[in-house]
């Protein structure tokens, strides 16, 4: 079975996707679900450049571009995550989602 | 040159799958890391090296710090880095989700033609093939993506610097420790 690149790129991504996906719903831990939801985004990015590296021809650096802008975002959101993560432990001494259920502070 | 991808993705999968069903919370992170460091890989593979050595310095450098400080931030005791057992219902469905969405996404991807997409959407260029074009990979050097980045993105690269200056600023408000002076500041 011989694929192409492209496809085989394609399958990668939406694996890590799938495993970046059971690992947000199934874990309980936030730092866990968050690590999921990176996961997610990085399959993102990898389909930016599979197809900025194989897709039909465009502007040179387009993927690269977008996948900078989006490496930045998700940066920005791992920090404000864990920032939110830390103000939660702070006021209910648990990160399990489970117990995190009070909106009074 | 496909041997390679299939290492990198082996790598990447097989790390990812262990460090999201383990329950210590280090080793979670730790093997992240070298998942993140297996898309780095497939970064270089592909040609796009700006994108690879920026992974490398945004996930392996500085996301995995941060989250290892929230770890041992959010820990109780010392030992404290392992977690309970999660209920496995959820567990259930959760895997008959991620392998919903992954089968789903594998046989849309395995359906479509990309070949016949690529070279018809290319004009053929003066003197050559238009296939050649599509074969041939794109190269963004260093410098290219420098001089996009200041003259078409500019903006682009502006508001993403507010961005992260406005994200980081609100994690430190966030996270910063209320001090007994904070109780009674004015309003």
């Amino acid at each position: 079975m011989s694929l192409d690149p492209l496809p085989l790129c394609l399958l990668f991504s939406s694996a890590l996707f799938g495993l970046g996906l059971i690992g947000a719903l199934a874990r309980s831990n936030t730092i866990l679900v968050l690590l999921g939801i990176e996961l997610m985004l990085n399959a993102a990015n990898l389909n930016f450049i599979a197809f900025w590296r194989y897709g039909p021809a465009t502007s040179p650096a387009t993927g690269v571009m977008f996948v900078m802008f989006s490496i930045a975002v998700a940066a920005a959101e791992a920090a404000v995550g864990l920032a939110l993560i830390i103000a939660v432990y702070r006021h209910q001494k648990t990160i399990r989602l489970q117990e995190a259920n009070r909106l009074k502070g | 040159m496909t041997a390679a991808l299939v290492l990198i993705a082996v790598f990447t999968l097989a790390t990812a799958a262990v460090a999201l069903s383990l329950r210590n919370l280090i080793h979670s992170a730790l093997l992240l890391i070298a998942s993140w460091f297996g898309i780095a890989a497939f970064y270089l593979w592909a040609g796009a090296e700006f994108v690879a050595f920026a992974q490398v310095l945004v996930y392996v450098g500085a996301v995995s710090m941060v989250v290892l400080f929230a770890v041992l931030l959010t820990r109780r005791s010392r030992a404290d880095t392992v977690i309970g057992p999660d209920s496995v219902a959820r567990a259930i469905s959760a895997v008959i989700t991620g392998v919903a969405v992954f089968g789903v996404l594998g046989v849309a991807i395995l359906k479509t033609s990309f070949g016949r997409l690529s070279p018809a959407d290319v004009p053929p260029l003066p003197g050559g093939t238009g296939v050649s074009s599509v074969i041939s990979a794109p190269t963004a050097t260093v410098r290219d993506i420098g001089i996009q980045l200041m003259s078409t993105h500019a903006a682009a690269l502006l508001i993403i610097g507010i961005l992260l200056t406005v994200a980081l600023l609100g994690a430190v408000v966030l996270a910063a420790q209320e001090g007994p002076e904070s109780k009674h500041e004015s309003p």
